[in-house]
Order: structure tokens, then C-alpha cells, then sequence
């Protein structure tokens, strides 16, 4: 494939000389799993940090795919979806027979609801890479997603299928009512499954996956099926995508046509893809993000998923790495102390380049208000300031902080190339190469 | 029943020629640019809400020529300052692309027109009767959308077959690696291809617009049926994508206006069943399946022949 | 003792075209065998016909006396032939130790296995360092693949191509686009990696073919024309003509 999939974290055979970085990364990353919502007590962010678990192991899931495998998935909520209500269906059967089986158990029943579902489905469509795996799954997406509207027993309809987690045996005490016993639920199953996840990227699979990525063909003649390496890739992402969505399924306590749908599926790529498919942890900074923008843009704006599309057209032509990459480019300079050299450039650059994206939000919000208010009257708030929507003065603001930022912003910008090369030459001058 | 097959014939050969004006300018964009273009189906949505807006300011036959060009336009933008930009960054990148495109161009098309149907309305001079067979009327504006399609599909057999440009795009159809060796006006080509392949696709929804629904979700539904007509035509495929097209229009068509389920060919099952999987499986009706008859027919070809029915080449 | 190599009147066309019409070709064990011809003679067609790159039209095709022709590229390699490519052909973002890992993991039984790390294999390990040190390439081993210069891709190539062990080894051409001095390397290590295993090559460097080769094929518009030792090729007249001439021109 190609550059946006190249920085997978290789780390050579020095097994027992792990650097300091990756220790850190795993302990600030456990360590955040446990005491955030000791922090953030509040009802409120202890939802918000559920649904962070929760996108967070589908993300990681979708990136066995995307990332190491190479694989452009459309179609992945399936998966994730069948998991949700194979899970509720678990959940009803288990507390109508009482059976002893806790909460905490039910996502293995999503995940291998994933996995058999990837099991049947995978062979036929990793057969080739590339766009036609796009559009297979993409078929095959709309497919079950139309088929779980017809089946109505099974997916419950439009309305779905419901149950109550807190008929389920309770375990140790924990009935998981109280949303703060779902949270750490959700956060055992995401430090366990980015645990297993991690691992397998080092497994002679997870390798293979990587060299199949990179160059299919070659594979071949070293003995592999590429065919064979993609279906087992796609096999455990239908897994671990199986216990997302039987932790959403536990988290809502309901599952409904949406959990199989385009839009799950279509988020899924944005998360993975903002956040960085070339590092492990990329996708989970992406789900951190693409969950907090979910949640706190639609409070201010109603037209929130348009500004969502162009934060994911503007990663992708420009920073096709994601933020994961963005940060880690930094980390020669870093190392070699040439940081600072970047700075100025990069302060100089932000004034014009948040004035660009002012214009563009003025612009949009007053063309939302305008069309969908009809009349072309009334003010919008925009950072608390008062833009009266009837002056042609708020027009002109837009346009020229619009255009004139972009220009401004552009001539800035190659101040940072420059500053960055100076700084990269030398760094690598002290011999901090990537 | 002679009268359903007359009538869903047409009305098929209608929705599959539709489905060719979209799926030929979105081979040959793939075909040339190796670029599967995620939004070809958001461009026929811009032409319906464009040829919309525009007969209701300057009328139809207006709208009609104006609508493409200006979607046309558009899409040599997206291509000269998008995909150009991206293509260093490979096709699953320029894939990505048009991907996040598709949504933004829906997000627009709601934001400023909203989510419900437009009244877009047939032009009053071809608001009438064609003929009338075995007591339905059929509308002369279908026959209209009919026409305008095979003659752009003529068009385009001409521009392929005598044009200099045609005969590139055919080079490109058969030999994909050497449209590299085209020379210095190869990003005017691509940029070209782009904005006709675009174009076609708004003409489809300036006629298309009144005679289905002019709405926001109409790319969204649309796409992955775009798709599957590429795919089982085999990727790259003109006349694939022709027969693919005519098969997916014809057999949704048919599809619909078939009512029957297996409950009505062997009778209910034994009500003390209750509902069940097996009871929805008996009582759907065949009108009710058609929406996923497409995505049968990808995943039986996938079986069968995945090459699609002509595809000559792996990707 | 079986011959490592049998083709038989194998045939490849494509559409109309017939690319390779009728060719036989026999390469005992233990041989270095050299197919050259003009460009244009079907000489990588032959490589992807063995090799199973392409499926032949029609023919038989025999490696160490098990058919193979029609089967898929690897289960040719996991019979024990393993081939490199004329254009450089690796893992180009992986790092070069993984690149070699890689093309040791099938042959070492490790296959599809999700259940082991492979940091900590250790005749993989050992076996990946030990042809890094053959390829001289360890100083080289955290670089990322695409990253080197073209000579070290190039052996590189060739270090994938031997790392999994096989008996049978197809080289296509080496040495192309290489200095003087990065040929005589090349041609001292595929001289030592190749030590007790047959070697076909492909190869335009006359130098390099009759320096390494123990029996040379010419291959001419599809057809083998001649076939034997350096010294029978150099004083074949039917070469001379169709071959050797044509590079006077």
C-alpha cells in the first residue's frame, strides 16, 4: 500500500531491550484506563469514557485491518454489529434460564459472534486486496444491514432488541447498574484486548501481515498465501470488533440496526484514520477524538458532521499519517534538542492559519442559518461574539478572513518547511535520523 | 401480467441506463486514474439538487445543460486540487479521499436544501401520457430520460470509438500502466476525464431528479448499488458496466412489482411456529428483498466469477 | 537421480501472441545454469512459467520430479524453489532484518502461527542474523528496506530469495545496473550462497554468465536453440548467428 500505512512500530528482534518509549506509552496508557474517572467523577464523563473504551477496541480492531494488513475496510460494523446482538441476545437468554454467567463474560459471546461471522464472510472477501476488498466489503456491509431490517425476529426492527444487564448474575458484589461498574468493565476488556491486539502484531502472522501489506506479490514467493495471511487478519478484527460491540450492546443495553450500519462502519474509518494507522496507539488517540468531537460539537453546532468531513479531508491530504504521525515527526527534533528551531515558525504560522478557520466557520454557520432559517435574519455567536446575520458587514468578515487567511496562512506554512528543514538537517547532523 | 413485464421492462432498461451514465464515467475515471471515485454517486446528487434549484430560477431546459457543467466544473476542481494533491500518498489515500468528500458533499447538500424531498417537478411541457398499454399511461418524461441516456450513450461510443481523447481512454481501458507514458498533458487528461465522468454523472440527476426523489440521502442510496454494478461488470469494463447496469435496473425493477413471498406460493406456515427466523424468511415478500437483491447478485458473482461478468484484469 | 529442472513442451500464449512455443529444458542438480537470449526472447516469461508467476498454456513443468506445473507460486517455493525479481522486489517498509525474517518464517515451520512471538524464536533469529552476515547487510539491519541504495536492495533481493533454504534458486538478472565492482561482489556472493544448490540465472552480462554458469540455454523468440556447456554455447554456430551476431549490430 502505500505511505499512510508504512510506520507501523517495527521494532527489530531486540525482544529483550524494549526502549524506554514503549514501556511508557503502555503504562500512561493503563495507568489512564484506571484512574481517569477517579478524577472526572462526574456521571457525565464516566458515559463519556465508556464510549471512549468502546470506540477505542473497535478502532484498534479496525486497524489490523487498515493498518497492518493493508486492508480498506467499508464494511466493518458488521462485525461489531453481530457482536451487539448476539451479546443481548446472550444477555436475555442467560437471566430467562438463569444461567451462571456474569456480566463480564458476555463480550467473548460478541467476540465469537465477530469471529464466526469473519470466519464465513472473510473467505470470499479477502480474496483480493485493494479496491475491490473495499468494494466486497462495502456490499456486503449494505447487504447485512438491509437483510437485518427484513429479519425482524432476530434484529428486532427498526426499534431493536433490548435487555438489562442487571438481570445477569452479579460478580463480586457488582451488579453493574451504576454506570462508573460498566466503565471499568469496558476498560478491563479494552487494556485485555489492546494487550492481545499488541501482541499479535508480533506474532510470524501479525509480521506476515505486515509484509503483505507492503508487497503481496513477493509474499508469494516466499512461500505464503497472501489470501490465507488476509483472512486470518480479518478473522481476529471480526473478533475483537465483536467485543466492541458487545460492550456497546452492555453499555446501552440495547442493540438496533445503526450498530451494523454504513454510518458505524464510516465512523470506525474516521477514528482509525485521524488518529494514525501507522502507530498501535494511533487509533485510540483517534477515538479519544472522534468521540469527544461526536459528543461536544453537536452541543454547539448543528451542522457539526459537515465540520467532521473536512477535518477528515483535511487529514487526509495533508497529513495522511494522522496525529499519531504528526507527533511522532517531532520526535528527532526532539531528541536532538532542534525543537526550539521550529517554534517561532510554527507560532507565526497559527495566527493566520485560526483566523483561516474562523473565515470558514463564519462562513458556514451563516450559510447554515440562511438556509435553513429561510429569512436571512437574526445573529449567530461565534466565540461569544455577536455576528448579526442581515449586515453585510458579517459577509465581508467571513469572506475576508477566509481568503486573506488562506493566503497569509500559505506564505506562513512555507516559513515552517523551511524551519523544519533546518532543524531536520541538523538533527540528523547530530545523528537523530526518524 | 403481460402488462407488468411490458411496463417493468422499460422501466428497468430506464433505471439500468441511468445506472450506465454513472457507472461509464466512473470506469473510465478508474480505469485511466486507477482512482475508484467514492463520490461519483454525491455528483449525480449535486446535478439533481443543481437542475432543482436552477429550473425553479431559470427553468428547466436551462437547468439542464447549465447543472452538468457547473457539477462538471466542480469536479475538475476536486480533481486538480484534491486528488492530484493526495496522489503522492497512493489510491487508498485518494480512495479516503472521495470517501470523506461523499460525506461533506451530503453535509452541504442538507445543510443548505435540508432533509426532505425537494418538489422538483417534471417540465410541464413533457408532463403528459406517451402511450397508454393495457390501461397504465407511461409517462412521456420517462421516455424522455430514455432518450436523453441513449443518446449520451451513443455520444460516448462516438467520442470513444473517433475521437483522440477516445482512443486514449480506450488505451488506458486495456493497457492501464501506459496511460504514465501520455506525456506532459497528462494531468489535463486526468483533469478532463474527471470533470466529464463528473458531468455524466449530474446529467443522470438533472433527469433523474423529478421522476425519483430529490433528496438529501439520495447518494447514500445510490453508491454502493453504483458499485456493485462496477463490480459484478468487472472493474475497468465498459461493456461490462453497460450489461452489469441493464441487469441491476432490470432485476431491482422486476423486483419490486413482484409480490410474492413463499408463504403466498405454499401458504402460511403452522402459526404454533411463533415468530421465528424461519417465519420471516417465509413471509417476506420478493418486493421487500429488492434492495438487497444487488448485494446477492456481488456476493453470488464473488462466488462464481470474481472477475465480474467481463473483467479482464486483477486490481 | 532426478533432474532439479524438467520442462516440457511447454507453451504459453497470450490471447494470440505466442510468447514461448514448445520449450524444453532440463537442469540436473547441483547445476548453475545461465538461459540467455536477446530482450524480447522469453526470457522472464520462462523465470514466471517455473516459478508459477504465470500458469503455462500447455506443458509440463517438473521440480526435483514432482509436477508443478498449475500450481500456485507458493506451494512451488514450499516444494523447494525459491526465485528473485529483476526488478527490485521487497518489503520496502519494513526494516531490512525483517525483510530477511520474513523469507525465513514458512521454511523454519512457523507458517501462519498467532500464537508465538517471534522476538523470541531462536533459530529464526539465529538463522535471519546468519544470512545478514552472508549478504553483509547486518550493519544495514534497522534501516528500513526502501531506504537503502540500489546494490544493497539488490542483495538484499538476493538474501530474501536464499533465506527460506530452498534447493532451487532462479536468479533474473543479478547484476543489472550495477558498477564493476558491486558485479564482481554479487557474483562472489550468489557464487558462495548458491554453494551445493542448482541455480538458474538470467543474465545479459556475458562476463557474469560464462565467469558463474556450468551449462548455458539460449533462448531465442520462445524456443531454446542451443544448450550445453560454456564452451559448446561460445562455439555453437546456431548461437553465433542468432545471438552473439545480433549483439554486433
Amino acid at each position: 500500500m502505500t505511505d499512510l500505512t508504512s510506520r507501523a512500530p517495527s521494532p527489530t528482534d531486540s525482544a529483550p531491550a524494549r526502549n524506554v518509549g514503549f514501556y511508557a506509552a503502555w503504562g500512561i496508557f493503563i495507568v489512564a484506563v484506571l484512574v481517569l474517572p477517579l478524577i472526572f467523577r462526574s456521571g457525565g464523563s464516566h458515559t463519556t469514557f465508556s464510549l471512549i473504551g468502546i470506540a477505542a477496541i473497535f478502532a484498534l480492531s479496525y486497524n489490523i485491518l487498515l493498518g497492518q494488513t493493508g486492508l480498506l475496510s467499508f464494511g466493518h460494523a458488521v462485525y461489531y454489529g453481530l457482536g451487539g446482538f448476539l451479546a443481548v441476545h446472550g444477555m436475555n437468554a442467560i437471566a430467562a434460564h438463569g444461567l451462571p454467567v456474569p456480566l463480564p463474560f458476555v463480550p467473548l459471546i460478541g467476540g465469537f459472534a465477530g469471529l464466526v461471522f469473519a470466519i464465513i464472510i472473510g473467505w470470499v472477501s479477502t480474496q483480493r486486496a485493494g479496491t475491490v476488498f473495499a468494494m466486497i466489503s462495502l456490499g456486503i456491509g449494505e447487504l447485512v444491514a438491509s437483510s437485518s431490517l427484513i429479519l425482524r425476529s432476530f434484529f428486532g426492527g427498526e426499534a431493536g432488541i433490548t435487555t438489562n444487564r442487571t438481570d445477569l448474575p452479579a460478580l463480586f458484589g457488582w451488579n453493574f447498574g451504576p454506570q462508573i461498574q460498566v466503565y471499568y468493565l469496558i476498560g478491563f476488556w479494552l487494556i485485555i484486548s489492546a494487550i492481545a491486539m499488541y501482541a499479535l502484531t508480533r506474532t510470524p502472522l501479525g509480521r506476515m501481515c505486515n509484509a503483505v501489506r507492503d508487497n503481496p506479490e513477493r509474499v508469494q514467493f516466499i512461500g505464503y498465501d497472501p489470501h490465507v495471511v488476509r483472512y486470518l487478519s480479518f478473522c481476529f478484527a471480526g473478533f475483537f470488533a465483536g467485543i466492541a460491540g458487545a460492550l456497546a450492546a452492555i453499555n446501552f443495553e440495547i442493540a438496533n440496526a445503526a450498530y451494523l450500519g454504513a454510518v458505524q462502519s464510516g465512523v470506525v474509518l474516521f477514528a482509525t484514520f485521524i488518529g494514525g494507522v501507522g502507530y498501535f496507539f494511533g487509533p485510540v488517540l483517534g477515538a479519544v477524538v472522534v468521540t469527544m468531537l461526536q459528543l461536544e460539537l453537536s452541543d454547539v453546532t448543528s451542522v457539526w458532521q459537515l465540520y467532521f468531513g473536512i477535518i477528515f479531508i483535511g487529514i487526509v491530504m495533508f497529513a495522511p499519517g494522522g496525529l499519531t504521525s504528526l507527533l511522532m515527526m517531532h520526535r528527532p527534533l526532539l531528541r536532538a534538542g532542534t525543537l526550539p528551531m521550529v517554534l517561532p515558525a510554527y507560532l507565526i504560522a497559527l495566527v493566520p492559519t485560526l483566523l483561516f478557520a474562523c473565515g470558514v466557520i463564519l462562513a458556514i454557520e451563516i450559510l447554515a442559518v440562511y438556509s435553513q432559517g429561510g429569512s436571512g435574519s437574526g445573529t449567530i455567536h461565534l466565540f461569544r461574539i455577536p455576528f448579526d446575520l442581515a449586515s453585510p458587514m458579517t459577509w465581508l468578515i467571513a469572506a475576508v478572513l477566509t481568503i486573506g487567511g488562506f493566503y497569509v496562512a500559505r506564505m506562513t506554512w512555507r516559513g515552517v518547511t523551511d524551519a523544519w528543514d533546518r532543524a531536520m538537517t541538523v538533527a540528523r547532523e547530530r545523528g537523530y535520523h526518524a | 401480467m403481460l402488462e407488468l413485464i411490458v411496463i417493468s421492462t422499460l422501466n428497468g432498461v430506464l433505471f439500468g441506463m441511468l445506472l450506465f451514465l454513472l457507472s461509464s464515467g466512473l470506469t473510465v475515471i478508474f480505469s485511466m486514474m486507477g482512482v475508484l471515485n467514492f463520490a461519483h454517486a454525491s455528483f449525480y446528487m449535486l446535478g439533481a439538487f443543481f437542475g432543482y434549484q436552477l429550473t425553479r430560477w431559470i427553468g428547466f431546459w436551462p437547468a439542464l445543460v447549465l447543472a452538468p457543467l457547473l457539477v462538471g466544473a466542480i469536479g475538475m476542481a476536486v480533481e486538480r486540487y484534491g486528488l492530484r494533491q493526495t496522489h503522492k500518498h497512493g489510491h487508498v489515500a485518494e480512495l479516503l479521499l472521495t470517501f470523506g468528500l461523499a460525506f461533506a458533499i451530503e453535509q452541504v447538500v442538507q445543510m443548505i436544501w435540508g432533509k426532505l424531498p425537494m418538489d422538483y417537478r417534471v417540465p410541464a411541457l413533457l408532463d403528459f401520457p406517451a402511450f397508454t398499454i393495457f390501461s397504465t399511461n407511461y409517462p412521456a418524461y420517462k421516455m424522455f430520460m430514455l432518450l436523453v441516456s441513449v443518446v449520451i450513450f451513443i455520444a460516448l461510443l462516438i467520442v470513444l470509438k473517433r475521437t483522440r481523447v477516445g482512443l486514449i481512454v480506450q488505451a488506458a481501458l486495456t493497457h492501464p500502466n501506459m496511460v504514465a507514458h501520455l506525456g506532459h498533458n497528462v494531468g489535463r487528461v486526468f483533469m478532463m476525464v474527471f470533470g466529464v465522468g463528473t458531468a455524466l454523472a449530474a446529467i443522470a440527476g438533472v433527469i433523474a431528479g423529478p421522476a425519483l426523489v430529490t433528496q438529501a440521502d439520495m447518494a447514500a442510496l445510490l453508491g454502493p448499488i453504483l458499485f456493485v454494478v462496477i463490480v459484478v461488470g468487472g472493474l475497468g469494463s465498459l461493456p461490462g458496466a453497460f450489461f452489469a447496469s441493464l441487469l441491476i435496473g432490470l432485476v431491482q425493477t422486476f423486483a419490486v412489482s413482484v409480490n410474492g413471498s413463499l408463504a403466498s406460493l405454499f401458504g402460511p406456515l403452522d402459526p404454533s411456529i411463533g415468530p421465528s427466523l424461519l417465519t420471516d424468511v417465509w413471509n417476506v415478500t420478493i418486493a421487500q428483498i429488492a434492495p438487497i437483491l444487488p448485494y446477492v447478485l456481488l456476493v453470488l458473482m464473488l462466488i462464481v466469477r470474481p472477475m465480474g461478468l467481463m473483467g479482464t484484469r486483477e486490481t | 537421480m532426478t533432474n532439479a529442472i524438467e520442462v516440457r513442451a511447454v507453451e504459453k500464449k497470450f490471447g494470440n501472441v505466442h510468447i514461448i512455443r514448445d520449450l524444453n529444458l532440463t537442469i540436473g542438480q547441483g547445476e548453475r545454469h545461465a538461459i540467455i537470449g536477446p530482450n524480447g526472447a522469453g526470457k522472464s516469461t520462462t523465470f514466471n512459467l517455473i516459478s508459477g508467476h504465470i500458469t503455462p498454456t500447455s506443458g509440463e513443468i517438473d521440480l526435483n520430479g514432482q509436477r508443478i506445473s498449475g500450481l500456485r507460486p507458493f506451494e512451488i517455493n514450499r516444494r523447494g524453489l525459491s526465485r528473485s525479481f529483476q526488478v527490485t522486489n521487497v518489503f520496502a517498509k519494513m526494516t531490512v532484518w525483517e525483510n530477511i525474517r520474513c523469507a525465513v518464517l514458512w521454511a523454519t515451520g512457523h507458517r501462519y502461527a498467532f500464537w508465538k512471538n517471534v522476538d523470541s524464536l531462536p533459530e529464526v533469529r539465529q538463522r535471519t542474523a546468519e544470512i545478514l552476515e552472508d549478504i553483509h547487510l547486518t550493519h544495514r539491519r534497522d534501516v528500513p528496506a526502501g531506504l537503502l541504495t540500489y546494490a544493497e536492495q539488490r542483495e538484499l533481493e538476493i538474501g530474501i530469495t536464499i533465506a527460506g533454504g530452498a534447493s532451487v534458486i532462479m536468479l533474473d538478472e543479478p547484476t543489472a545496473g550495477m558498477s564493476n565492482t558491486e558485479t564482481d561482489r554479487a557474483v562472489a556472493l550468489i557464487r558462495r550462497l548458491t554453494e551445493g544448490r542448482t541455480l538458474v540465472i538470467v543474465e545479459h552480462d556475458m562476463s557474469v554468465v560464462f565467469g558463474l554458469a556450468d551449462r548455458i540455454s539460449v533462448l531465442v523468440y520462445g524456443n531454446i536453440i542451443a544448450s550445453g556447456t560454456p564452451e559448446e554455447i561460445r562455439g555453437n554456430p546456431k548461437v553465433k548467428e542468432a545471438y552473439l551476431g545480433e549483439e554486433d549490430h
